[in-house]
């Protein structure tokens, strides 16, 4: 017993020497040596990458006319998925920086691929603003780019904030976990065997020799890295939800939309770590590298940003009533039991029902159990945005107006496609560069056989 | 359907095979008969000529080879002639035309053959918007949604082209040959055997014609087929006074109106004038103004009906015994039948009837049936209303028929006559279905059809002739009160179209005839003056008819009730508001305009109840079969509120085969389930429920107002007691505001809508698109919400659900002072003018549709696919109508009202050249000027004198949403009905 939970709570397993941590995650990338359902996966979801390609092109020649928009819904699916994606990128930015900040060790082995996962999360993200364009190729007019069209971007649409705000996230997460990389592309470098991958990795690795002085070097900037993704892990999805809180619309217009978006971003986060951490520790045999210790906390973190919420869910209603609005309170009405209610009443099942199976420790150490909470929660929360996108327009002012959206196969062609093309990136990741942080599970591997 | 763009390349393989058969040596005759059997030969056929090849038998005789080889050939020159060729510009200007400055000519547009005067504006040359001529009495400078689909129809790619010999293309010389051996026949034989089967028409010239034809050819039978036509008026007219008098309504005379299922807002070659009229007198913008009051029986529900004050729903069957009651009543006779109507609505009705005196009015259904109309009449006179607000005039230049449809039915199967020329009607699609025209009209000798589409009769006639459409013409026509009017051209037959004075004319053995030489010809009355001051002004002066007056048969004329024991279900069949008979189901526009009450577009339903749906538990879009004699039809329902119970509405005019537009409309042919005798109503029907769902396709999905403040209402008693009854209960504007209010140093664009007198006839709609290059999308976008009108209607139903109240508002952009829009575009493509126009910048929107997500009035319309052609290798003739002076928006973009900022802009140049102010007046929009009752009004707020500040200071103007803020620069004044005290009150204030 006392054994089963010194195996739970450890960040790390086992005895570590340094040639044998480094060999092993290196051997991951430099052998190439991928069981077969590595490869049956990556198949199905270049599959979905060609779904995926299919359909932006499609929608891009035909309009966006194609897919399930509508006067008075004019926002649809590319807006939930834009939201979802950002909302899924946060979880990685909270590990790497914000836990490294707060010197929490366990962050060691799953601060790279939770990185990853923000930066293809983000790429997903930073597509759909532009799908949902009625003229894509249009795009950069929101950027303020000296032009002759003698106009500059309206600073009072929170569109434009919204672009500077992904746009700055994108590149800070780009060159943290670029920064991160460093060392471990050096080791790489190191024991490549092939002169390509000596070349390919000796790039990438910029010169790193791994004296004192690169690593205190390295040591400043990362932490200054750190300091500075932090706030955006606020900012991003503070700004996103001023998107909809700067409109009129009843269902929009409510000031709880920042924090209750950033804490629905965390959630929905560290639900896609879990999807994937949860198969990738099986798949390649590291569950003494990401522990249960690492799924726990996990859980834990899930169970604390789904409390808040709830919180929002509960207070956007309570407002709606107590504000007396007649708008409001209809709209409210009409999200729970019109037209939209089933989605309405499965996302509350998803991220309110579901959700509270985490509590219990044995649920959060049953890695099946937890991987199907961790995909629950990704649909509760996909759907949580795609009933605020459409419930306050479809039911707002005058009902003469009011109207529902009728979904084609390009809404879900381009959902599905861009989960594929996600995760599609997350195989070339792991198959490419270390998806565990080499050097730090060195430090962790380290500082526990110095303990003992 | 133009004969160049069905013409596919031939593939090269197949003429190979062809030469290679034609090359083996055989006898030339019976090698053309053998290689027409082969596979590469009908597949030649058929990327050559698709339309033909359906046509060709499977095996092709010589003389069949030879006429297929004659139409190639034809077809061949036609390509030819269509070819685009390299025009020349003006070498020398022509006087008067000044490019970009349009021009605009008065002419006549005809409604169900009564004609309606119009100013059509031609941009060099080219008819792009029709506007109500203001000198004519039927339009009053009005127009409905009909009259501004003239130019689009005019310009549709699908009319015919040329003449079609049995069906294929053949050349006019050649028609004209075939009308000079069937003029020589008729003149040998004095007419005899041959019919001439015509449309309703008051056109004087015409009539000289025919007039001319029977002397000519004294055994010609002349036949009339109408579908529309309503005969009972004349029927009761002859049984009272002897004679066939036409009413003339006095609506602006009439205190008490009571319409026995009469649509006389929505129907009638007077309903623009009727409506103008009408409304006037509901113009309350002080306590002590008056107001008429409309009681109204009607069968189905109708915007008349809307418009009342108190309405009843019944049966139509029915209707005559509530004619019978007020007959009896008015007579004072002890009502002999116990009254279906309930008697204090009837006394209150009555007294108010007789109080009014003079001032009364009551007015007959059309199609309802002679008693109903003797019934009328008879009340009338006794209130003393004839001469005051009723008239009789003599039916103006009504073509003298040997008969109907029918009467020529039975002549062609008692084979007295195997010659018909049909001008104009398309009798193979709108044929009561007892009568087997097909087959009759296959027994002829000669088929002749002339009209202005391929459609049924042409494609099964031996000749068909193009038509002219009204805008190509030379012709005359008479209103609704008999004043005439010049029909003048506009526009060169844009497809070698002749008008029905050419064809009467070849029909008489001149074939040299000039439209414009038999007008005058007709009109030679008036002096050159005259004569160009009656095409300048659109009227023939002093041309309207005299009231006649009359004496009147006692009881009735002998004219009696008939009661029906009701059984089943009563069917009443109305023609679609915009399709009518099915003549414009090729106006995408008129396909895509909201009917007014249901809001459907691109189809039809059938209407019924909501109890009698529930009783077939039956919800909306679940089909019937409904079943009248032998003929039976299955249709969508439509649960329409206010619809009399046990009753079915079918309107005519969908469910064509022909037209390219036309075919796309979902929906059901009610002609085929028509009967003669039984043309506007049947009873007696069974309607079975159906398994599945058809799609109905509608604009509007809500129908209650939700206990907002939307429509704000009152009676006139609660007005006068408290004429700010639209500030009672609702929400207190804001006065602060974090934005900076905007200084407007010129003018400030503002528009006030008022709703008492909106009567939800969409005319404005109508306008505006035409005015505003709107896209129609078609039913499958219509289905998925991205209709595109800038200005919609908005049908409110509030009260119980069998008798409802019906309330309209327009809707157009309220260009708000705070616009929520402008706040969230991100690139500024939304913002505010100097003249506080609310403007959309095309081509800066990317489309991010935050904007639309942030209006609260949901007026933006976004073009989510490419809906207008910008291909000018595709582009049909119907680019033609597009206003040079509105972009034509492509895909991707927002759009919505400008207050037709085009229009601003051009009186603005003008003020500027002249250095003086915009007038007052000066500017008016497309929405505003086709408006036949004047809810509409527009001006600069900055102007104290301004009409719109006149309208906007009355106690009842009210901002839409005026609590978000907004500002709006549209408002409206709060709807006030006439309503009885003495019968039950109408919700007060906003409904609940």
């Amino acid at each position: 017993m006392a054994e089963a939970a010194a195996r739970s709570t450890a960040v790390l397993r086992g005895r570590h020497d340094f040639p044998e941590i480094s060999g092993r995650i290196g051997a991951i990338v430099l052998d190439g040596r991928l069981p077969r359902h590595f490869w049956t996966a990556f198949f199905f979801c270049f599959l979905l990458v060609l779904v995926f390609l299919y359909s932006i092109t499609y929608l891009i020649s035909v309009g966006v006319g194609a897919y399930g928009i509508d006067i008075p819904v004019a926002w649809g699916t590319m807006i939930s998925n834009f939201v979802w994606w950002i909302g899924i990128g946060h979880a990685g930015t909270l590990i790497s920086a914000v836990l490294l900040l707060l010197r929490q060790p366990w962050r060691a082995s799953i601060n790279r691929f939770a990185e990853a996962m923000t930066l293809f999360a983000v790429a997903m993200a930073g597509l759909f603003p532009i799908l949902h364009l009625g003229r894509p190729w249009f795009f950069y007019w929101l950027l303020p780019l000296p032009n002759t069209h003698m106009h500059w971007p309206q600073w009072r649409s929170p569109l434009v904030w919204d672009f500077a705000a992904i746009s700055t996230y994108a590149t800070v997460s780009l060159l943290f976990w670029y920064m991160g990389l460093l060392p471990d592309l050096a080791v790489l470098r190191d024991r490549a065997k092939s002169r390509a991958g000596q070349l390919f990795y000796g790039i990438l690795a910029l010169g790193w020799r791994g004296s004192a002085f690169h690593w205190a070097r390295y040591q400043t900037v990362y932490f200054l890295m750190a300091a500075l993704a932090t706030p955006l892990v606020v900012s991003v999805h503070s700004i996103v939800a001023l998107d909809f809180t700067f409109a009129i619309t009843p269902g929009y217009h409510s000031t709880i939309f920042p924090p209750y978006f950033v804490a629905g971003a965390l959630l929905s986060g560290f639900a896609m770590v879990l999807t994937i951490a949860i198969p990738l520790r099986w798949a390649f045999s590291v569950e003494d590298l990401i522990t249960l210790k690492h799924m726990d906390n996990a859980g834990k973190l899930m169970i604390a940003a789904g409390m808040i919420v709830i919180y929002g869910y509960a207070s956007e209603a309570f407002f709606a009533w107590y504000s007396g609005e007649p708008y409001e309170r209809a709209m409210m009405w009409q999200r729970a039991f019109g037209p939209y209610a089933p989605l309405f009443w499965v996302m509350l099942a998803c991220n309110c029902g579901a959700l509270q199976l985490l509590w219990f420790r044995r649920v959060r150490l049953n890695m099946p159990l937890l991987f199907a909470i961790a995909l629950v929660i990704n649909i509760g929360m996909w759907l949580e945005r795609y009933i605020i996108v459409v419930t306050g327009p479809s039911r707002d002012y005058l009902p003469s107006s009011w109207g529902e959206q009728s979904l084609t196969w390009l809404d879900f062609g381009i959902l599905f496609g861009s989960v594929g093309t996600f995760f599609a990136l997350v195989f070339l990741f792991i198959r490419i560069l270390p998806a565990i942080t080499i050097f730090e599970v060195e430090e962790l591997a380290e500082e526990k056989a110095q303990a003992t | 359907m133009s004969a160049i763009a069905d013409i596919r390349p031939i593939p090269t393989a197949g003429i190979a095979a062809l030469r290679e058969q034609l090359s083996s040596g055989h006898d030339m005759w019976r090698s053309l008969d053998e290689i027409a059997r082969t596979a590469e030969f009908l597949r030649f056929v058929e990327a050559e000529f698709p339309a033909l090849a359906d046509r060709l038998p499977s095996r092709l005789d010589r003389r069949t080879m030879l006429k297929v080889m004659g139409a190639s050939l034809s077809l061949a020159g036609l390509t030819a002639c269509s070819k685009a060729r390299s025009i020349v510009p003006y070498v020398r200007q022509p006087e008067n035309v000044v490019p970009g400055k349009p021009r605009y000519y008065a002419t006549t547009l005809s409604s169900d053959g009564f004609g309606i005067g119009a100013v059509v504006e031609s941009h060099e040359g080219r008819p792009t918007k029709v506007e109500g001529n203001p000198d004519h009495p039927a339009s009053r400078g009005a127009t409905d949604a009909i009259m501004q689909a003239a130019v689009l129809t005019l310009f549709d790619p699908d009319r015919s082209r040329t003449p079609l010999k049995d069906g294929e293309p053949a050349a006019y010389g050649d028609f004209l040959g075939d009308m000079a051996a069937l003029a020589s026949r008729l003149a040998g034989s004095g007419g005899l055997g041959a019919a001439v089967l015509m449309e309703a028409t008051t056109s004087p010239t015409a009539k000289v014609q025919v007039e001319a034809l029977r002397a000519q050819y004294p055994r010609l039978k002349i036949f009339r087929h109408d579908p529309l036509a309503t005969t009972a008026g004349a029927q009761a007219s002859m049984a009272l006074f002897g004679k066939a008098l036409m009413p003339v309504y006095r609506f602006d005379r009439a205190e008490t109106i009571f319409s026995l299922d009469a649509d006389f807002l929505g129907e009638g070659p007077g309903r623009l004038a009727y409506a103008r009229d009408f409304a006037a007198r509901r113009r309350v913008r002080a306590p002590n103004d008056s107001m008429n009051r409309l009681y109204a029986v009607e069968s189905t529900p109708t915007i008349t009906g809307a418009a009342a004050d108190h309405r009843l729903a019944m049966r139509p069957s029915e209707i005559e015994a509530v004619a019978a009651a007020l007959d009896a009543v008015l007579g004072d006779q002890a009502n002999s039948t116990p009254s279906i109507v309930d008697p204090a609505w009837m006394a209150a009705l009555t007294q108010d009837l007789r109080a009014a005196g003079a001032k009364a009015l009551v007015v007959p259904g059309s199609h309802q049936s002679a008693f109903v109309h003797a019934c009328a009449l008879a009340a009338n006179a006794k209130l003393g209303s004839v001469g005051s607000t009723v008239e009789f005039i003599e039916s103006p230049d009504e073509v003298r028929s040997d008969g109907d449809l029918a009467a020529l039915c039975s002549a062609i199967a008692d084979h007295s006559v195997d010659t018909v020329v049909v001008l104009g009607a398309n009798p193979l699609h709108t044929a009561p279905s007892d009568l087997d025209v097909h087959n009759l009209f296959s027994e002829l000798k000669l088929l002749l059809h002339f009209g202005l589409y391929r459609d049924e009769t042409a494609l099964h006639a031996h000749w068909h002739a193009p038509a002219a459409h009204e805008l190509e013409s030379w012709s005359d026509s008479r209103a609704y009160d008999g004043t005439a009017s010049i029909v003048q051209p506009l526009i060169e037959p844009l497809f070698g179209g002749k008008t029905i004075h050419e064809i009467l004319a070849a029909l008489s053995g001149r074939f040299d005839a000039d439209a414009l030489a038999l007008v005058r010809q007709t009109w030679k009355a008036l002096d050159d003056t005259a004569w160009r001051k009656a095409l300048r002004d659109g009227v023939v002066p002093d041309s309207a008819s005299k009231p006649v007056p009359i004496t009147m048969a006692p009881d009735l004329g002998g004219l009696q009730h008939h009661p029906v024991t009701a059984n089943g279900f009563d069917i009443r069949f109305v023609a679609d508001p915009w399709l009518r008979d099915g003549r414009y189901a090729n106006a995408s526009w008129l396909q895509e305009l909201p009917r007014p009450l249901t809001k459907l577009v691109w189809g039809n339903a059938a209407l019924m109840s909501p109890a009698s749906a529930e009783r077939l538990k039956l919800e909306n879009g679940g089909i019937i079969n409904i079943a009248q004699g032998t003929s039976n039809i299955d249709a969508p329902i439509w649960i329409t509120p206010g619809h009399p119970d046990d009753t079915v509405t079918l309107s005519l005019g969908f469910g064509r085969k022909i037209g390219s537009v036309a075919t796309l409309a979902h929906g059901y042919d009610a002609f085929r389930l028509r009967t003669s005798g039984a043309n506007w109503v049947a009873a007696g029907a069974t309607i079975v429920a159906r398994e599945g769902k058809a799609e109905v396709i509608t604009t509007q999905h809500h129908q209650a107002m939700e206990g907002r403040a939307i429509i704000r209402h009152t009676s006139l008693d609660g007005f006068r007691e408290n004429p700010g009854f639209v500030r009672e209960g609702v929400p207190r504007m804001p006065t602060e505001s974090l934005y900076p209010d905007w200084n407007y140093d010129e003018e400030a664009w503002a528009m006030a809508i008022d709703l008492s007198a909106c009567i939800g006839c969409m005319a404005c709609v109508s306008a505006c698109q035409s005015e505003n290059n709107i896209a129609t999308v078609g039913p499958d976008e219509c289905a998925r919400g991205h209709e595109m009108h800038w200005l919609r209607i908005d049908r409110y139903y509030s009260g119980p659900i069998d008798t409802p109240d019906l309330f309209f508002q327009p809707v157009p952009c309220m260009h708000c002072e705070k616009a929520p829009c402008e706040v969230v575009c991100p690139v500024n493509a939304t913002v505010h003018t100097h003249d506080g126009l609310n403007a959309q910048v095309y081509n800066r929107c990317i489309g991010t549709r935050y904007c639309s997500q942030n209006c609260p009035y949901k007026v933006r319309r976004f073009n989510f696919l490419d809906h207008q052609s910008f291909d000018k290798d595709e582009a049909g003739p119907e680019q033609a109508v597009h206003n040079p002076n509105v972009t034509v928006r492509s895909r991707g973009v927002m759009e919505k009202c400008t207050y037709c900022v085009q229009r601003i802009s051009a009186r603005r140049i003008q003020a500027q050249i002249e250095n003086r102010d915009i007038v007052d007046g000066e500017v008016v929009t497309a929405c505003q000027q086709a408006c036949p009752t004047r809810a509409i009004t527009f001006g600069d707020q900055n102007k104290r004198a301004a009409k719109v500040v006149q309208e906007k200071s009355a106690p009842h103007n009210y901002a839409l949403l005026e609590e978000l803020n907004t500002r709006p620069r549209t408002t409206y004044l709060g709807k006030i009905r006439n309503s009885n005290p003495k019968l039950a009150q109408l919700g007060e204030k906003t409904d609940g």
